[in-house]
């Protein structure tokens, strides 16, 4: 018996690397050959807390070199490609973001006869708005936004994205830091759709954000882990998975996803027009959908897997878990983001900075205690007037030293 | 002769020349460029014409600026004067002590204030267990003004220490011979002769204060944006080069102006150090 498996087991490891070999026989060519991957930051198993490293183990395997860079958005990474002067191999941006590259023919199209383990993504990630035909991207991996809450703070569960307008929790707040996803909250409250292109839309989002502005403790990205967890907050819109991460470290934390609906995302592999070395790009991408690897990322990340060989392994710790993939998801409202056009992206853009620098009731010490039913004028004219002041004041300061000076002189002078 | 030494000059004036050219002057076209540019490349002034939304942004980066340059000139300056008062060799410690929290990167430095402001940070740990109870410090103007402060206080005292370490004793003995009291001596002598390290120190805090983007992000809960945020996110988020051009453009004649002004009040020919 054991004989037999071990002439099995030895079999094994002498075929499976022929059949890896006579696959793709152009693998060996990459050898010494560099891939420059550019992800989401912590969006990978990088071998910590005793986790697979993935990029060691396709260096390892492949023998090519993997130079990995890390983004903290979408619109950071597009302006970095858009830029020049830098080139990657793979990309994994958003659903919307691969929309808008395509448009602009940022990226180019995918040879699947190299990217067999497509064959793994389950066909509710094919055809998506996005890449219609499926030629630019493979899913590696969704994902959901909703609402963190600490039960601590915030006694009666919450169902809807109003607790982040809840004048109980002022000052406690956290609002996400990045314009496509505050608006889609916005207008989520508003009952329009986050893919509006109607003017009027955005500026009604514009004015639900900075009613918000208020009760808003921070405006965060990452920092949402670290205020989250040591409870310096008690509400913010964050992604499933990273609520994971974050109870991992306080338990008292409680995820809902909000009635009015919830942006889904698909975040996908896809190679830029400008990539060096498109043949292992492509080998990557296939590598990272393989089961093993995919299984790998999952348990790492938290995130949802598109991958179907992932979902069926039944050593797969959070195949049951019902924050990432819940039981309701049926009768969850769920939008994916579109491409905007130019003139609302840019719209967009502007009304961002209207909310970031309104100070109508901007969050200083005295207005806080005064209630805040402070009005626009009354904040904004204190503001101006200090402003005065101080610019009064060093100009004072400035024109009193200086006539100081020339009276002094003077007086030298007649001495 | 003279010609040989200007050659000479030239041939050690050319690696700065080279480098300025790349990295100054050519930078600073492409801001003026873009700043009255469109994004298909066409000339415009809406750029310009835009900013008016920003004004309030503006004068507020200006006022945090101008507040925390004055707190840094009022804690520098007896600092500077009682390091440039010791031995030499206190002195050298001093000074490495200043520079010190700039050996560490600015970054973590403005972070770590976050976990030391916040509701649940440090200090309102330490002020909860003496039974004071939590005070609100972290994403409010001050916060964001102590980051300044912090980050740039060893720009101003250098400066003034350098002009005080100076400074001629027998000038301030000569001063008190003459039947100063301590406060003209301050006044007429100290003060005065330490006025270039003023004027440079003023400049050196005010400017990074003016332009800061990070602290007011992380100290300020991204509550009060500074016109740094804004400029930053013209490049980073929003893909505008143009108008995030024509703000670095305003924001730095302001700055220009107020340099000049300073040199022109503080220093009459006497030049700054630094």
């Amino acid at each position: 018996m054991k004989k037999i498996l071990s002439i099995m087991l030895a079999l094994c490891v002498f075929t499976v690397p022929l059949l890896l070999v006579s696959a793709q026989t152009d693998v060996e060519t990459l050898r010494g050959s560099t891939l420059t991957v550019y992800n989401w930051g912590e969006y990978i198993s990088d071998g910590s807390d005793g986790s697979l490293n993935v990029n060691k183990e396709f260096e390892t395997r492949y023998g090519i070199k993997v130079v990995y860079d890390t983004f903290e958005n979408n619109e950071v990474m597009y302006s970095k490609i858009k830029g020049g002067g830098v080139n990657y191999d793979v990309l994994i941006p958003s659903d919307y973001m691969i929309e808008r590259m395509i448009s602009e023919k940022m990226l180019q199209k995918l040879d699947f006869a190299n990217i067999p383990n497509d064959k793994y993504i389950d066909s509710k990630y094919k055809g998506l708005p996005y890449d219609p035909q499926d030629e630019y991207s493979v899913p590696y991996s969704v994902g959901m936004i909703g609402l963190i809450y600490n039960t601590k703070k915030v006694l009666d569960a919450p169902t809807s994205w109003t607790a982040l307008w809840d004048k109980r929790y002022k000052k406690e707040i956290l609002m996400i830091n990045n314009p496509r996803d505050a608006f889609a909250i916005a207008h989520a409250v508003l009952g329009i759709s986050y893919n509006t292109t109607v003017d009027a839309d955005w500026k009604a989002g514009a004015e639900k954000l900075k009613e918000q502005k208020a009760f808003v403790q921070s405006y965060v990205n990452d920092e949402v882990f670290n205020k989250m967890e040591s409870g310096e907050s008690a509400l913010a819109p964050y992604y499933a998975g990273d609520f994971l991460t974050m109870q991992e470290n306080n338990p008292d934390l409680a995820f809902v996803y909000p009635s009015e609906g919830v942006n889904a995302f698909v975040d996908a592999m896809c190679i830029p027009t400008s990539a060096q070395n498109k043949a292992a790009a492509e080998l990557y991408i296939n590598f990272m959908q393989s089961p093993e690897i995919a299984l790998a990322n999952a348990e790492y990340i938290y995130y949802a897997s598109p991958n179907t060989a992932v979902l069926a392994n039944e050593d797969y710790s959070l195949k049951d878990n019902e924050v990432i993939y819940p039981d309701n998801a049926s009768t969850l409202k769920t939008e994916i983001f579109s491409n905007l056009p130019p003139a609302t992206l840019k719209l967009m853009s502007s009304l961002w900075d209207e909310v970031k620098t309104y100070e109508g009731k901007a969050i200083t010490e005295e207005n806080v205690e005064e209630d805040n039913s402070a009005t626009e004028s009354k904040t904004g004219l204190s503001s101006n007037t200090k402003t005065i002041i101080g610019l009064g004041a060093f100009v004072g300061v400035a024109a009193i030293y200086l006539i100081y000076r020339t009276v002094q002189k003077k007086k030298r002078e007649n001495v | 002769m003279n010609k040989k030494t200007s050659l000479g000059n030239r041939l050690v004036a050319s690696p700065y020349l080279l480098w300025s050219v790349l990295f100054i002057v050519a930078p600073m076209f492409f801001v003026i460029y873009y700043s009255f540019t469109n994004s298909a490349g066409a000339f415009t002034f809406e750029n310009i014409t835009e900013l008016a939304k920003y004004t309030d942004t503006f004068l507020r980066s200006i006022w945090f600026g101008v507040l925390a340059t004055i707190i840094c000139l009022v804690l520098a300056y007896p600092i500077a004067y009682i390091i440039a008062q010791t031995s030499s060799n206190a002195q050298r410690t001093l000074v490495a002590l200043v520079m010190l929290p700039m050996w560490m990167n600015f970054l973590i430095r403005t972070y770590s204030w976050m976990a030391i402001l916040q509701d649940t940070g440090i200090i309102n740990t330490f002020l909860n267990k003496i039974g004071i109870g939590t005070i609100r410090m972290i994403n409010t103007p001050g916060a964001v003004i102590l980051g300044m402060v912090y980050n740039f206080l060893p720009f101003m005292i250098l400066p003034l220490y350098s002009v005080m370490a100076k400074l001629d004793k027998s000038v301030i003995e000569a001063a008190q011979d003459l039947g100063g009291n301590r406060l003209d001596v301050v006044r007429k002598v100290i003060l005065p002769l330490s006025m270039p390290g003023i004027a440079s120190g003023l400049t050196m805090v005010f400017v990074p204060s003016v332009s800061t983007f990070y602290i007011s992000q992380k100290l300020g809960g991204g509550s009060f944006d500074l016109i740094g945020d804004v400029i930053e996110r013209q490049f980073q988020q929003s893909y505008n080069y143009n108008l995030g051009a024509s703000i670095s453009l305003v924001l730095m004649v302001l700055i220009l102006f107020s340099m000049a002004f300073l040199t022109k009040f503080t220093t009459e020919g006497e030049g700054m150090v630094i």
